[in-house]
């Protein structure tokens, strides 16, 4: 098979305030006819530099300096093109880039014109290559659309962005680049945004279409995952250098380069074992203050083993009313079930992990506990050593204390830190709305804050703008831990961090847990991540927990319909255990709709959390017998 | 849809009649009534005052009534398309401004057209070309319009508009076509005059608006979507004027709620440095002398025009972005 895009020796410089950086440095490999190859590394390795590099479409301030890329269109006479060196706003590269050479980005909600119709801005592309008729444009178009797994591809052409979902989002931009037929696709990071079954669906549908059409692909990904499930040919990037390249196999089976290895070991899988670390590319190294205090953590195991309850919620529920309405017309209200009778308990010194897709009503769980939304019915209670207090009830003092045992990290690092104020400021903040400490006091809490996270006290005088994603969560957990809280509520804390950051920064959560004797609820839609970090986890879906157990028996063992499905969608970084595709199909998402017997939600008969044994919990119908779930 | 424009239209009664209750207060608020301000007018050169005649006057315009009872008068009258009438000029209030207005919506037109003609393609060459030389020059000439003030800026422009082409100093048309029936020549005239006007009362709108439009085009050159377009394999105009320009219209649109009577307004200091036969300067002179139904009238005008102004502005933004027509609505 003939290499369709050469790439040798690629260089591309950034020029930034003056100031020149090379991003890429002397970058080489081959994208075969028909194949898949995966570009693999962190951020700020070059990896979107180079798939821009081939498009024609780099920044102004980018420039290629040296190096070729030759392109072989197996449609076209055999002319080999060097696409570094025609110009990239000629009418040569306007008619591949679109037309022969496609590119999909990582944010589906922002890739597309929220001012055009879906069917617009696809219908576009497919005229701006080829001479045909709007009619039967519009039939291609639609073709597209139901290949791309829209159900109602009409009503789809008439939609705005604004209207679908991430996944469809993300299917409308496949059929607008697939809708030329072009010989090669660049998937840029296509499923880091979207949840695990979804990206199931989004890879196979690539897959599908590959298959059919006959392209290329070139995937840019982080997630070694993705990439033993999908890649023929892995290239391995780091600072702007080749590290290893190789057909998936090799690199999987005989990693030889360090960093690779290394890359490896930083993510979580679910064959570790029980205390296994994770090693981070980089280790950052913390240390406690007096002032924080080990909240004598000598005294034995953690509160895990006697189980004491922290925070019980019982029989909660949210129903949000939206009206389905524009400006022009209203619509009746309709009713979503956020929350729907949820039971859950919090216990002291535990990590409880709560897993769901986006939509599954987690967030307003987490919300609920900060008292930020009010509940429709149920009840949330705090134990003390000695007294229960009923948290919904709570207001004026005895609400502002309550604040103080709760705190919050937020999962984007970059909103979640006002840019206009220091971090010394950002950390003393909550200490001065309690009114804690002299000001010399809080200024000494701040700097073994700091320390207590890993942080340099140099840099407190600093604005967030000047650290990374990592050192800024960083932060954000030096906040909350500024009130010394009983339970930190953790929403997606990791997700918007790379995988290396993720590594180390989960290695923190877990090192402070135990130092400090913390409770945390960590929520996330990466089931990786939550087996790494948690003592037990909680599988939520459609506002209900549908699975409880500890964490080394839920993924050896699940029961739950929704659990196993959630499961089958995680991509092993492992060749031998692949995604079985075929379980992807439609949209991906699993409602309680499609959960078979004994799970199915009947209005008629309430469900019952049904008891495996172990602190292992499943959501059924009252009376199945446990050896039915597994057969 | 229909029901959305009734309903807003609807909406504009409650809001004309709340600020026609302001007008009134606002102009009733320094003491004294436009017959005391005439008097003391008269007295100060020296003439003497006729009672009895004052007297009548008094009576005659109903200046003893209470001020409930001629805001109320005040306002039916101008449901039945009466404005009352100018003490000043002695003449029905439509009289004094018909004929003013439509050189004053000429003004206005011509104004608007220049400032869109001027400030879009600049505009958008300064947000593509940003850090450019260009970029930087039309930002020089672009912050020292909005910076000279207009008064200035007209004198400069009558000084050399006289020197250079002998154009005759004020107003809008030549002295000899005063009072006369329109001809070709009158119009030739008038468009000979306007340009100085224009150009003065619209650097600054101009001005401001490169530089809004400016910014939120580079805001939007940012997005995603513009690559996504680029990826396509458009033409680079083509992709501009799709979709960054399209999406930095909406700041564009919902600014003409304010473009008419910020034109018209604004207008009034030129007007009377340039003697300009427009409206600007008869709603200062009736301010000054209390000419309670002129002024009162005249600035009801205005708010119509704004509310107008907004409803356009709204209904266009629905037409043009379906976030606000899909999604918007009351959240009642």
């Amino acid at each position: 098979m003939s290499d369709m895009i050469k790439i040798d020796s690629l260089e591309v410089e950034f020029h930034v305030h003056g100031q020149i950086v090379k991003a890429v440095k002397g970058v080489s490999f081959r994208i075969p006819a028909k194949k898949t190859v995966a570009l693999v590394g962190e951020s700020g390795s070059g990896k979107s530099v180079i798939a821009r590099s081939i498009m024609g479409i780099l920044p102004k301030s980018a420039r290629i300096t040296a190096g070729e890329i030759m392109f072989n269109d197996p449609g076209g006479d055999g002319t080999v093109i060097d696409l570094a060196s025609v110009p990239v706003d000629g009418a040569q590269m306007r008619q591949i880039r679109g037309g022969r050479i496609s590119i999909i980005f990582q944010e589906p909600m922002t890739s597309l014109s929220q001012l055009h119709t879906v069917g617009d801005q696809i219908s576009e592309a497919l005229h701006l290559h080829r001479d045909i008729s709007p009619s039967a444009g519009l039939e291609v178009v639609e073709t597209m659309l139901s290949t791309a797994g829209f159900p109602d591809p009409k009503k789809a052409m008439k939609s705005y962005p604004f209207e679908l979902s991430g996944g469809l989002n993300q299917r409308a931009m496949i059929a607008m680049a697939l809708v030329c037929q072009p010989a090669l696709l660049i998937a840029d990071e296509p499923t880091t945004a979207l949840d695990v079954s979804i990206q199931a669906v989004i890879l196979k549908l690539i897959r599908d279409i590959q298959a059919e059409l006959g392209m290329a692909v070139l995937m840019i990904t982080h997630d070694l995952g993705v990439v033993a499930n999908v890649a023929d040919e892995v290239v391995v990037l780091y600072h702007g250098k080749v590290m290893e390249s190789g057909p998936v196999e090799d690199i999987f089976q005989k990693p030889e380069h360090p960093y690779l290895q290394a890359l490896l070991a930083a993510i979580p899988n679910f064959d570790m074992k029980p205390g296994e670390r994770l090693t981070p590319i980089r280790e950052i190294s913390h240390r406690s203050g007096p002032l924080i205090g080990d909240n004598d953590s000598d005294t034995g195991p953690s509160a895990v083993a006697n189980g004491a309850p922290l925070l019980t919620l019982s029989g909660l529920t949210k129903t949000y009313t939206t009206r389905k309405q524009n400006l022009f017309t209203s619509g009746p209200p309709s009713h979503t079930k956020a929350v729907a009778g949820l039971d859950l308990e919090i216990r002291k010194g535990e990590c409880l992990g709560l897993v769901g897709e986006s939509g599954c009503g987690k967030s307003s769980v987490s919300k609920m506990i900060m008292r930020a939304i009010t509940p429709d019915e149920g009840t949330i209670t705090l134990h003390d050593r000695d007294s229960d207090t009923d948290v919904l009830a709570l207001d004026g003092d005895a609400l502002t204390d309550y604040r103080k045992r709760v705190q919050m990290i937020f999962q984007d690092p970059v909103k979640s830190l006002s840019p206009r104020m220091t971090v010394i400021d950002i950390i003393r903040e909550p200490l001065v709305i309690h009114g804690i400490g002299t000001r010399r006091q809080q200024a000494d809490l701040v700097q073994q804050l700091m320390q207590l996270v890993g942080l340099d006290i140099r840099f407190l005088n600093r604005y967030p703008h000047s650290f990374s994603g990592g050192q800024r969560q960083r932060i954000g957990l030096a906040r909350a831990l500024a009130l010394k809280p009983d339970l930190l509520i953790c929403d997606e804390p990791v997700s918007a961090l790379d995988v290396s950051i993720q590594a180390q920064v989960l290695n923190l959560f877990k090192d402070l847990q135990k130092d400090l004797d913390l409770t945390y609820l960590f929520v996330s839609h990466n089931l990786a991540v939550v087996d790494y970090v948690s003592d037990r986890i909680a599988v939520m879906s459609a506002g209900r927990i549908v699975e409880i157990a500890p964490r080394e028996v839920l993924f050896k063992n699940p029961a739950h319909h929704y659990t196993r499905r959630l499961m089958a969608a995680v991509p092993y970084p492992d060749l031998d255990r692949k995604l079985d595709f075929d379980l992807f199909t439609g949209s991906g998402t699993s409602g309680p709709a499609d959960w078979p017997a004994p799970y199915t939600i009947r209005s008629d008969q309430p469900m019952a959390q049904l008891d495996l044994g172990e602190g292992h919990y499943v959501l059924a119908a009252p009376g199945t017998q446990p050896e039915a779930l597994f057969p | 849809m229909l029901r959305y424009v009734i309903h807003r239209m609807l909406i504009m009664i409650p809001t004309l009649l709340v600020i026609s209750a302001l007008v009134f207060t606002i102009i009733e608020l320094p003491p004294g009534d436009y017959l005391e301000s005439y008097v003391a007018e008269l007295q100060s050169m020296g003439e003497t005052v006729d009672e009895q005649q004052i007297a009548f006057l008094r009576e005659q315009y109903g200046f003893g009534a209470p001020a409930i009872e001629r805001y109320f008068q005040w306002l039916t009258g101008m449901l039945q398309g009466d404005f009352g009438y100018s003490f000043e000029y002695r003449l029905p209030v439509s009289e004094v401004v018909g004929d003013r207005l439509f050189l004053t919506v000429l003004v206005s037109i011509a104004t608007i057209l220049f400032t869109w003609l001027i400030a879009f393609p600049i505009g958008i060459y300064s947000a593509t070309h940003q850090y450019s030389w260009g970029d930087y020059g039309l930002t020089f000439i672009g912050l020292l319009g909005l910076a000279t003030p207009n008064f200035l800026l007209a004198l400069i422009l009558l000084y050399f508009a006289n020197v250079v082409w002998g154009t005759s100093i004020g107003g809008l048309m030549d002295p000899q076509y005063l009072d006369q029936p329109w001809s070709v020549n009158k119009a030739l005239s008038v468009l000979e005059h306007l340009w100085i006007p224009v150009v003065v009362i619209g650097t600054s709108g101009t001005a401001g608006m490169i530089r809004s439009l400016r910014a939120n085009l580079l805001d939007e050159l940012q997005k995603q979507y513009v690559v996504t377009a680029k990826a396509k394999g458009l033409p680079r105009n083509r992709a501009l004027i799709k979709y960054p320009l399209r999406s930095s219209l909406n700041f564009f649109v919902a600014d003409i709620g304010n473009l008419l009577p910020r034109v018209i307004s604004g207008a009034e200091l030129v007007a009377v440095v340039m003697s300009l036969p427009t409206t600007g300067p008869i709603l200062i002179s009736a301010l000054q002398s209390q000419d309670m139904y002129l002024a009162g009238s005249f600035l009801m005008f205005l708010a119509t025009l704004t509310v107008i102004g907004v409803l356009i502005s709204d209904l266009l933004l629905a037409w043009l972005d379906p976030r606000i027509r899909l999604s918007g609505g009351s959240s009642a």
